[in-house]
């Protein structure tokens, strides 16, 4: 290696580190509206899903029209009406809940989808047993049903996780200081390093992805070893 | 609040940027099914190397945000090749890459599903790959998922405002230009919001019409 290209590598790396501040704290942001809008979502889609079996008309109904509504609609739409247009009917969130409000609200309609077919999916032998063995019906629900359906839910769920990693990349339209956000401010004062910045961006969403595809896959291993 | 003239009013403008937003749809969904069927054939290569550049990089896309990719193509890119695009293009082939991944995977179910003996028969035929390819395995994988490619092409259309971040103009950043004219927020983003809701169910509609069709046809 010529001295010249080394002393540009060299560059390379202290302009990175000199970044890496800004993007770790945007990184930081877009964790904390993963994690805040996975909890609303995976709540949601549990009380939806299980709402669409419901022996009640009315709650099949409520259930079963939230999930085509939210899955209809377009999530920075949503998004933008949240934070926008919300405030003007007198319901004015901070950036980060409606981020929250929004992301959860749209995931949430796919989770339950996900939660109805995986609970449809368990063979109508568990439910005979369970009432052949006096089993109340939340015991039913909790002890034999969801146990099973947990681990068909698991492989669609984990796709789901890193959906929603995937989109609260939006939030960078509402100008909240995300991941996204953050480098696209390190671009407007090294706008030269450009294809840098946003390579090094797509690497850090690949690992983040990662870090909930690893784990998924061996929660996946763990709860079907008795196959 | 709400005022119904103004609504009517930002309606019929909001209405002229759907085709935008449909066409840019429909290209994106286009390269993407092209795209997705050039990944489906990669990963059952024969080479190693091939299938796992080809499952990686579609891993990779996939595991990226739409949005950060759209900034690649329309800011970087020019800066590393000699190449400049349209926003519209940029959009198109964005959408087109990052859906291809998800559709290399409908065609690979399709594919799977078909019986083994189709492969071998096709050998003991001495049939060329590429007649193997398009006579025997293609139109039999294909139709049974022409429904699922269809939900796709829907998740397309709603992806279609993250083009606003590269000033490809479509329904939300009408509906932005037309809220900082008026200075009213409600209607325009409400109304952009009923719109998409209403054209993914008449299209989701559609695929359902298509899928009962084809079952029909099948079961026959």
């Amino acid at each position: 290696m010529s001295p010249h290209s080394s002393c540009a590598d060299n560059n390379m790396m202290s302009t990175i580190s000199q970044w890496l501040p800004y993007l770790a704290q945007g990184a930081l942001v877009t964790v904390k509206i993963t994690l805040l809008s996975g909890v609303v979502a995976m709540l949601l889609a549990l009380i939806s899903g299980l709402g669409r079996l419901s022996a009640l008309k009315p709650i099949r109904w409520l259930a079963g029209g939230y999930i085509e509504l939210f899955r209809a609609a377009s999530l920075l739409v949503l998004l933008f009406w949240v934070y926008f247009a919300l405030p003007i009917a007198g319901l004015d969130l901070s950036k980060t809940w409606s981020a929250v409000l929004a992301i959860g609200l749209n995931i949430g309609a796919y989770g339950g989808e996900i939660v109805r077919s995986a609970i449809q999916a368990i063979p109508k032998g568990q439910y005979e047993a369970s009432v052949a063995l006096n089993l109340s019906p939340l015991a039913r629900m909790r002890s034999v049903i969801l146990p099973q359906a947990i681990a068909r839910m698991l492989p669609p769920m984990g796709n789901l996780w890193i959906e929603m990693l995937k989109s609260t990349s939006l939030v960078y339209f509402i100008t909240m200081a995300d991941l996204t956000y953050e480098a696209m401010i390190l671009r407007n004062n090294y706008y030269t390093d450009t294809p840098l910045i946003f390579g090094l961006l797509l690497l850090i969403y690949y690992v983040m992805a990662s870090c909930i595809a690893v784990p998924v896959k061996w929660l996946e291993r763990k709860l079907t070893a008795w196959r | 609040m709400w005022s119904w003239d103004y609504a009517m009013e930002v309606s019929l403008v909001l209405l002229r940027a759907l085709p935008a937003a449909l066409l840019a749809a429909f290209s994106g969904f286009i390269i993407a099914a092209t795209v997705g069927l050039a990944i489906a054939a990669l990963v059952r290569s024969r080479f190693t190397a091939v299938r796992r550049i080809a499952s990686g990089v579609a891993h990779f896309i996939r595991s990226t945000p739409l949005l950060v990719q759209l900034f690649f193509l329309y800011y970087s890119l020019p800066m590393l090749v000699p190449v400049s695009m349209t926003a519209f293009w940029t959009g198109a082939i964005g959408l087109g890459l990052h859906y291809s991944t998800y559709m290399s995977e409908v065609y690979r179910s399709g594919i799977d599903a078909l019986p083994k003996g189709q492969w071998e028969a096709s050998t003991a035929l001495n049939l060329s790959k590429r007649r193997t390819w398009l006579s025997v395995i293609l139109p039999q994988a294909i139709p049974p998922v022409l429904p699922i490619m269809g939900n796709y092409l829907i998740v397309i259309f709603k992806e279609t405002p993250t083009l606003s971040a590269i000033t490809y103009i479509e329904l939300l950043l009408r509906a932005k230009n037309e809220a900082s004219i008026s200075y009213r927020v409600f209607e325009p983003y409400t109304i952009a919001g009923i719109i998409f809701i209403v054209v993914s169910l008449i299209m989701s509609f559609l695929v359902g019409r298509l899928e009962k069709g084809w079952r029909r046809r099948t079961s026959a």
